[in-house]
């Protein structure tokens, strides 16, 4: 796990260093704050119409703010993660760096961990962009902050699996524009593998459940269910034990 | 220290390295010789672990590749041939990044660091980014990760590649004395660094072996019949090069001669003397008894570099043995 650590710091310091980080997450600010600022907008509209007609219209921070401001940050995060996964592995096999991990005393399964690792934690650091915005809520009002606290662990979770995702897609090719693209393009087709249930088919129904929107709709209403759970787990599992099998073809391939 | 039995890399349509057996006791320098493409990197590859062999066995420190990699992984220090080197690190971060990986930390990392720098003398751009180096302190960090954990075997593919002729002596000094606390094997395609940093040498060409010894026996093994290289001048400026030449093939133990070149009134011939014939003091008496002058007489020793044309052209023929050279007719 010290091997690990290892490579997650040495991850890290390179986003961080380059401008890679910075502008991610200040891209990542300006989109999220604008959601922010609408939301929060249409919130306040129809309060003060609430006022303005007398009537007292049924209101509630969790569910008109924050559930859709969450969920939107899973539909920014599908833009985002790619880009933060796709140098992982196509950096190294490019210029070569690769062979400096692959001759050291160090496990493949330790590579693959620390640089999940460091990609989940840049994610940790856009979603803190998200709490600020959301600590204002608490300020002036009055949210319950136990379903957040879920959606938030719901998001963590989503955003492993497809950072798992874009992981092992990065580790097949040189190309980091190729890595990025194949990523994002997976993971729409994740998403939208939802919309397939229109149809009454048993098949389509075994599509829309792989979906990584169905099993986020839970964890967004607050609730923790187990299956939904285990479902990025296993997600994660894989794309991490795909990512392993292709750096061993790498050493029999090159 | 290492031992390479049998050693073999097949791809899909092409073997890289062909059973290549060769042995490197410890503390001494290889020089690992080949031309482009000849399968260096590849073998170096699977020594450091990095490729799998299709079949043999190569040990190094007494530990299988295949079996035990990363107890060889300990033992090994390697630079590729472009150094892996991290552009948005700094030099002195990355060796404490490379030194982690190797299992160092604490104040013997910090030690290590300082001792590295100060050797591959890359101590004035500690503070420097990679990616803003120039190549020859590039190839010498490369060096630094590589000796960072004190390995005992250092494997080196063209570590002086793409370096100017001052950075080039200064890394083959440097890989001078390493050696000695350090089994060293050093690719390389240029000839004149193997003659002057290795002891042993292992040439190979398409993946086969095609000789291993050591330098010097190299180049007494090809040189065979004596051969030397003879300036001849005119008194009166003009010489008639086909005189001298018809002269000098006169002398008594001489084979054949050959006139390498000819301006203003001299000439430089080349002559093959039959096996165990000395005809140096005949040839000098002959040129200057005919009222010329004797620029120059000396034996013309047979650089490492046509020894190793003269193996690796008649690789076809005969692959495993070194063929008796009978002169440098390159």
């Amino acid at each position: 796990m010290r091997n690990a650590w290892i490579i997650c710091r040495k991850e890290l310091h390179s986003y961080f260093v380059s401008p890679v980080a910075y502008v991610l997450l200040s891209l990542w600010g300006v989109v999220f704050g604008y959601f922010f600022w609408a939301e929060l907008g249409v919130f306040l509209k129809y309060s003060m119409e609430s006022q303005m007609s007398g009537q007292i219209y049924p209101m509630n921070l969790n569910e008109q703010v924050i559930r859709p401001l969450l969920q939107n940050v899973a539909v920014i995060g599908l833009f985002f993660l790619p880009m933060i996964t796709m140098r992982l592995f196509a950096e190294e096999k490019r210029t070569g760096t690769i062979e400096l991990l692959a001759t050291s005393p160090i496990r493949d399964l330790e590579i693959i961990i620390g640089k999940w690792m460091a990609a989940m934690l840049l994610y940790c650091c856009l979603l803190l962009f998200t709490v600020v915005h959301f600590l204002f809520l608490f300020k002036y009002g009055n949210p319950d902050w136990k379903p957040v606290l879920i959606a938030y662990l719901g998001l963590l979770l989503e955003a492993g699996a497809m950072l798992a995702i874009g992981t092992f897609i990065s580790s097949l090719t040189k190309n980091q524009i190729i890595a990025g693209a194949t990523t994002f393009a997976v993971l729409i087709l994740l998403w939208v593998l939802a919309w397939s249930d229109f149809s009454n088919a048993g098949w389509a129904h075994v599509l829309s459940y792989m979906s990584l929107v169905t099993h986020s709709e839970s964890f967004m209403r607050g609730v923790i269910d187990l299956k939904d759970g285990i479902y990025y787990a296993t997600l994660i599992f894989l794309g991490l034990f795909f990512t392993a099998r292709s750096m061993e073809s790498l050493r029999w391939r090159s | 220290m290492i031992k390479v039995k049998e050693l073999t890399k097949r791809y899909a349509r092409t073997t890289a390295v062909d059973h290549i057996s060769f042995e490197v006791a410890k503390g001494q320098i290889v020089g690992f010789l080949g031309p482009n493409g000849a399968g260096k990197t590849t073998t170096m590859r699977m020594l450091t672990c990095f490729l799998p062999p299709s079949s043999g066995t190569a040990t190094v420190a007494g530990f299988d590749v295949l079996e035990q990699p990363m107890e060889v992984k300990k033992r090994i220090g390697y630079l590729p041939e472009t150094p892996p080197l991290y552009p948005e690190m700094e030099t002195a971060e990355y060796l404490k990044f490379v030194g982690q990986l190797k299992g160092l930390s604490g104040a013997e990392l910090q030690k290590r660091i300082d001792y590295v720098c100060e050797r591959c003398s890359v101590a004035d751009v500690r503070n420097k980014l990679l990616g803003k180096l120039s190549k020859g302190y590039r190839q010498r960090v490369g060096l630094a990760q590589a000796i960072i954990h004190n390995p005992d075997v250092l494997v080196l593919d063209e570590p002086t590649a793409g370096l100017d002729p001052k950075q080039i002596n200064e890394t083959r000094d440097l890989i001078r004395s390493l050696a000695g606390s350090h089994t060293i094997i050093l690719s390389t395609h240029i000839l004149p660094e193997v003659e002057q940093t290795c002891e042993q040498v292992v040439i190979i060409n398409r993946g086969k072996l095609v000789a291993t010894d050591s330098v010097r026996n190299l180049q007494a093994r090809a040189r065979g019949a004596e051969s030397v290289v003879l300036e001849v001048a005119g008194r009166s400026g003009n010489l008639e090069s086909s005189t001298v030449q018809q002269k000098l093939e006169r002398v008594s133990g001489v084979s054949r001669v050959l006139c390498k070149n000819q301006v203003n009134g001299r000439a430089v011939f080349e002559i093959e003397s039959q096996k165990g014939r000395l005809v140096r003091g005949d040839l000098a008496r002959a040129v200057v008894e005919s009222g010329w002058d004797l620029n120059e007489l000396r034996p013309a020793a047979m650089s490492l570099e046509e020894v190793f044309l003269q193996l690796t052209g008649k690789e076809k023929e005969s692959p495993a043995e070194v063929p008796a050279a009978t002169g440098a007719q390159l």
